[in-house]
């Protein structure tokens, strides 16, 4: 299934070209080996999950992909084209725009700054223009406030627009995450662990989001998640990581089925 | 209301000129402990670097030239020629963004994740080298610096307060040069609220303060912003240099009012703007109002020299975070 140009998904939807593909990639921190020889791709349009236990180097391999860590061996391939070594902001650049699994905002700053910051690699106005508020600079914090509204109402938060986001409760935070990731109308996103922490019905708005993000901005999405069964409900493809390893990769029922996952999750008698 | 009040008053008006210029060398040092978690020991040299480089820029000296003329056995001192003021200012802004850039670039950039006294001994060292460097560049005698503020008692404000305390008070006497000092200072605070309230780079600022890895992620340069940040305070210790400057001349014990802002950051908290703001008026009224009140009476005065660090112990006994820090809180 992997190797076709292009594949139908159950619900009709049709998945394109691929967008990124890791190649063979092995980190290691010293002498301890994060991540050995993984490769997979994304593809246009899916929604590619990245599962495995705690410690299974799922965060770690979010890492490479927007270019926090650099791996020793193994190269990352983006829109058909090698990516040599870049900082994180110029992979931002690129179109790669992520959440974190401990949330990371802005605390200080408005729900509606933090997702104007999503807008920076939209904006390209000298500084000294900004400086004066001269025409160029207010016309684009214009149209890019714009886009910030539609982000906010398509999010359902905006009650809280004007709102600190450290005061914000644990699920509207992590809402707020998504949508600074989401103003970048990023090439790829990348979600980590989107529903760690939350109860059963935040968990449902967050799927439920993160289906709509897909499905009305074609957004191609890599999520992970150490919860089996949301991931299941909502992706196209899955990954399974363990001990830095791949164990497992193809369709949710695919995976379902792999005797080695089936392991790694519910343990194995050794005799 | 008897003289002895509004003599009081005066003093308290006094107070506050004082402080403005406090919270001015203060609010460059928040800016770069926000943005960088660097506590900038270099900041009060920047100011005397900013003053001796207008200075010299101002009456056309020859950068260098005590170097110069040893090496080449010249006699070069002076252009011949004397800049306008605001050309000059602009000119010394320009130098301060260059040695932004510099420091990013052969300090910060070495430096990135190592622990935050490793940053603070090379601050350290940046203050002495600019220190030796300014000395180089601009010779070591003391210098006038007059940029065109007006100096000594407004008398305006005097005539017009005499009828408050009757026949024994003769007006505020309030030295020009502090309100304009005052002004500035003020208006340069608003219009950087401004720039980082309401500009693309005033949030990627105000972002980086808060957590650098989002930051990175949402296409924040951190080098970028750090040649920002430093630049401001650059341009900040420029303005504090100037005031400072014009009022006893540009000398080398400038750069001793970065200790001066400590007991500011510890009253208002390292990581606030408006702290520093407030935390500075409150030492410069507070130093002011001891000395008037209890030092010079009770104490037998010079009590201005240590009452800031005697505030400032009490506030950190009390409140270690400062007015308003950010609350320290520890999990167990």
């Amino acid at each position: 299934m992997t190797m076709a140009e292009t594949y139908q998904t159950p619900d009709g939807r049709t998945i394109g070209g691929q967008v990124m593909e890791m190649k063979n990639i092995t980190l290691r921190f010293g002498g301890v080996k994060a991540i050995t020889d993984i490769s997979f791709d994304i593809r246009e349009g899916e929604i590619r999950a990245i599962i495995g236990p705690n410690g299974a180097g799922k965060s770690s391999m979010l890492n490479v992909m927007n270019g926090f860590y650099h791996p020793q061996e193994g190269e990352v391939w983006f829109h058909g084209k090698k990516r040599g070594p870049m900082k994180p902001h110029q992979i931002a650049k690129q179109g790669i725009a992520r959440t974190f699994q401990n949330i990371a905002l802005f605390s200080g700053m408005s729900t509606l700054d933090n997702i104007m910051t999503g807008r920076l690699t939209h904006m390209n106005t000298g500084i000294l223009k900004q400086a004066m508020w001269w025409g160029p600079a207010e016309k684009e914090e214009t149209e890019n406030r714009e886009v910030v509204e539609k982000v906010i109402d398509f999010l359902e938060i905006q009650t809280i627009r004007k709102t600190p986001v450290g005061r914000l409760p644990y699920g509207l935070q992590k809402r707020v995450e998504l949508g600074r990731a989401l103003a970048a109308e990023p090439k790829l996103l990348l979600l980590d662990e989107p529903m760690a922490g939350m109860n059963v019905e935040e968990k449902e708005d967050m799927s439920r989001f993160i289906l709509d993000v897909n499905d009305e901005f074609g957004t191609t999405i890599a999520l992970i998640e150490h919860d089996m069964g949301v991931v299941m409900d909502i992706a196209d493809r899955v990954v399974v990581m363990d001990y830095g390893k791949k164990i497992g990769d193809g369709s949710p029922d695919e995976v379902r089925n792999n005797q080695d996952v089936i392991d790694a999750y519910l343990g194995v008698a050794h005799d | 209301m008897s003289a002895g009040f509004y003599y009081g008053m005066e003093v308290f008006l006094n107070g506050l000129m004082t402080g403005v210029l406090y919270s001015l060398v203060a609010l460059g040092f928040v800016l770069i402990f926000k943005s960088s978690g660097i506590f900038n020991y270099a900041q009060g040299v920047m100011a005397l670097f900013a003053a001796l480089t207008l200075v010299g820029l101002q009456d056309g000296q020859v950068p260098f030239a005590h170097l110069i003329n040893s090496i080449f056995g010249t006699q070069v001192h002076h252009f011949g020629w004397h800049l306008p003021a605001l050309l000059a200012i602009l000119l010394t802004a320009g130098v301060m963004v260059i040695l932004a850039i510099v420091v990013e670039r052969y300090i910060l950039r070495h430096l990135v994740n190592q622990p935050d006294i490793i940053l603070f001994m090379a601050t350290i060292g940046l203050a002495y080298f600019m220190e030796g460097f300014g000395d180089l560049m601009w010779g070591s005698e003391i210098k006038k610096l007059d940029v065109g503020i007006p100096q000594g008692g407004n008398l305006w404000i005097e005539e017009s307060t005499a009828f408050l305390g009757g026949d024994d008070f003769y007006g505020f006497y309030l030295d020009s040069l502090d309100i304009v000092a005052a002004v500035f200072a003020g208006l340069l605070v608003l219009s950087l609220v401004l720039f980082s309230q309401y500009t693309k780079t005033g949030r990627a600022l105000r972002a980086v303060a808060d957590d650098h890895q989002a930051a990175l992620s949402v296409g924040i340069s951190l080098r970028f912003i750090w040649v920002v940040v430093w630049s401001i305070a650059g341009f900040i210790a420029l303005v504090a240099g100037i005031m400072w400057g014009s009022k006893s001349g540009v000398q080398f014990s400038l750069s001793l009012i970065a200790l001066k802002a400590l007991p500011v950051l510890m009253l208002g908290g390292f990581t606030s703007i408006p702290g520093a703001i407030v935390g500075g008026l409150i030492i410069g009224v507070g130093e002011k109002m001891f000395e008037f009140l209890i030092g010079a009476p009770f104490l037998g005065g010079a009590t201005e020299n240590w009452f800031a660090y005697m505030l400032a112990l009490v506030f950190l006994v009390f409140r270690p975070q400062g007015l308003f820090g950010d609350k320290i809180i520890e999990r167990v």
